[in-house]
């Protein structure tokens, strides 16, 4: 069921192959294989535990950080191996998002936006800065609500705004890819509606992998959907045709709300 | 109620009211108790020290006993003050401070990095440890690594030495606490803007957990402040300013001991107790405010 999808991409933006992630001895995510359509948004979903989150994660090798976990497999962009590449330049080329806004405390929001450049001892020059701040905070609809307080510390901002300044953090940096794991999670309807268009508006320029455990999220934003459950990938294709038409029972089960 | 007693059993509110105003009663006379010894001490330094204390007193060394002798025997103030201590004390904490906290973060920052590893357990262990080795036993071992080897003599730098290993365990522990109380989240999402992990450390842990480090730092040097039994063995004493650390130095708590000894200078016990006191309570609320900002 998986390989019908792999060949109808051509020159995808990142091709996952036989990606295996434990935690100890348990596998998590189980050879899980698929290529991901440039410009597109990617919904990953399946209800909890089913290993979404940790796919999303291994992608940008978050998953070194912690001893235990161990992966297997290959994850190809521009047909180089991610494993094999510096772990620093994988995460400059794929953006993160996380499930709850992390925005860093010290930081006011004009650095927030170019830390990624600070952090990452590149001077800039003023002018290109506040260029970058200005086009970020654009592309994520925040820059009429903050121009006037560029230089607070973020922490006085909604939720939603937050989240969305993370956004622009990780936009800032001009990846090719950006991952969200579960985005909208921790914020309220108004504030999800917001960032799912603005996901929509962003895949123009970017290819955008979205974690959500919400079926309806999935269903409005997304242009391709995996559903995973135990670890497996079960079924991958056009969001579309998932919905309608589910190719295997436990994906039509999931949608009618039997598990998960 | 009325159905309560009619099931049998007696009203007892008002012996349960007694019990618990009893009861508050006797939480606050042991609260009011708890505080009072702090209390006394600093009423009796007031009292007994402010007539010392002067510019001259802070400005001007330790008066000799000859002068002390006259000026008791005439009802005056003594002369003098404790310059070579204040100055002393400055010199052995700022030197102490530059060899605990920078070794203090690094292992804080270690330990946490390494969580569960056997090495860091045993570092944390042996950290706990030293925070309990009594510190006349610390300044004994100052006394035979520098002064007998090092320096050649009694020195500042011996009690920097041995104030330093009691200030460590102080920074270890708080660094260790401060960083872990930092959510994994900003961590990752440092490294997730490809920030090398050096710099997560340097630019994102560190300035957050700022105030943590800072609070420890300020504690650990307010533990120092009123040592005397290690700068018994190490640092000696003197009786003029010295800021040579191959020197005999002297410092507050010293001078509040020489006093002790000296039946002339005993006025100069409750003035010199009375500066030290202020320190202390002045780097402790400094610290608890600096804490509460953080919350």
């Amino acid at each position: 069921m998986i390989t019908t999808t792999i060949a109808a991409i051509k020159n995808p933006a990142l091709s996952i192959r036989s990606l295996t992630v434990a935690y100890d001895r348990n596998q998590a995510v189980r050879d899980v294989s698929v290529d991901i359509k440039k410009n597109t948004v990617t919904a990953i979903m399946g209800p909890s535990g089913c290993g979404k989150s940790t796919l999303l994660r291994a992608l940008n090798r978050m998953h070194e950080l912690y001893e235990n976990i161990s992966m297997q497999g290959q994850v190809l962009i521009h047909d180089q191996n991610i494993f094999d590449m510096p772990a620093i330049r994988v995460r400059r080329t794929m953006g993160m998002v996380f499930q709850r806004p992390n925005p860093f405390p010290t930081m006011s929001i004009y650095d927030n936006v170019v830390a990624g450049y600070k952090l990452n001892g590149i001077r800039l020059k003023k002018k290109e800065k506040d260029g970058i701040v200005e086009r970020s905070l654009q592309d994520v609809a925040l820059w009429e609500e903050v121009k006037d307080s560029l230089h607070k510390k973020g922490n006085f901002l909604s939720g939603g705004q937050q989240q969305r300044l993370c956004i622009a953090r990780a936009l800032a940096f001009n990846p090719e890819i950006i991952l969200l794991d579960e985005p909208t999670s921790a914020l309220d309807p108004i504030a999800t509606s917001k960032i799912e268009d603005l996901l929509v508006k962003l895949k123009e320029h970017y290819t955008i992998i979205l974690v959500t455990h919400n079926m309806s999220q999935a269903a409005r934003i997304s242009d391709y959907s995996l559903f995973m459950y135990l670890g497996e990938l079960i079924e991958y294709g056009k969001t579309k045709n998932m919905f309608t038409n589910p190719g295997d029972p436990r994906t039509e089960q999931y949608l009618t709300g039997k598990i998960g | 109620m009325e159905a309560a007693i009619k099931m049998g059993y007696e009203d007892r509110s008002s012996f349960r009211m007694r019990k618990d105003k009893l009861w508050m009663i006797m939480v606050v006379v042991l609260s009011l108790l708890t505080a009072s010894p702090i209390l006394l001490i600093i009423y009796k330094l007031v009292m007994e020290g402010y007539r010392q204390i002067s510019l001259a007193f802070l400005i001007e060394n330790t008066p000799d006993t000859f002068a002390a002798m006259t000026a008791v025997a005439g009802g005056e103030r003594i002369p003098g003050g404790i310059a070579n201590g204040i100055t002393g004390t400055f010199l052995m904490i700022i030197m102490a401070s530059l060899i605990a906290i920078p070794v203090g973060i690094l292992t804080g920052i270690y330990l946490y990095e390494n969580q569960g590893k056997f090495l860091a357990n045993v570092t944390r262990n042996i950290a706990e440890i030293l925070q309990g080795v009594p510190s006349i036993v610390l300044g004994l071992i100052s006394y035979l690594w520098i002064v007998k080897h090092v320096t050649m003599g009694f020195s500042a730098l011996a009690g920097s030495v041995s104030l330093s290993v009691m200030m460590l365990p102080m920074i270890v522990r708080s660094t260790e606490e401060t960083l872990k109380m930092i959510p994994v989240a900003l961590k990752e999402a440092a490294l997730a803007l490809g920030t090398p992990y050096h710099k997560v450390i340097l630019r994102v842990l560190i300035p957050t957990g700022f105030s943590g480090l800072l609070t420890g730092i300020l504690l650990g040097i307010s533990r120092i402040l009123g040592e005397t039994a290690p700068l018994m063995l190490t640092a000696l004493g003197s009786s003029v300013i010295n800021l040579d650390i191959t020197e005999p130095t002297s410092a507050i708590p010293l001078l509040i001991w020489e006093f002790y000894n000296d039946p002339n200078m005993v006025g100069l016990i409750w003035s010199s107790s009375l500066l030290l006191m202020i320190l202390i309570l002045l780097l402790n609320i400094i610290s608890r405010q600096i804490a509460l900002k953080r919350k």
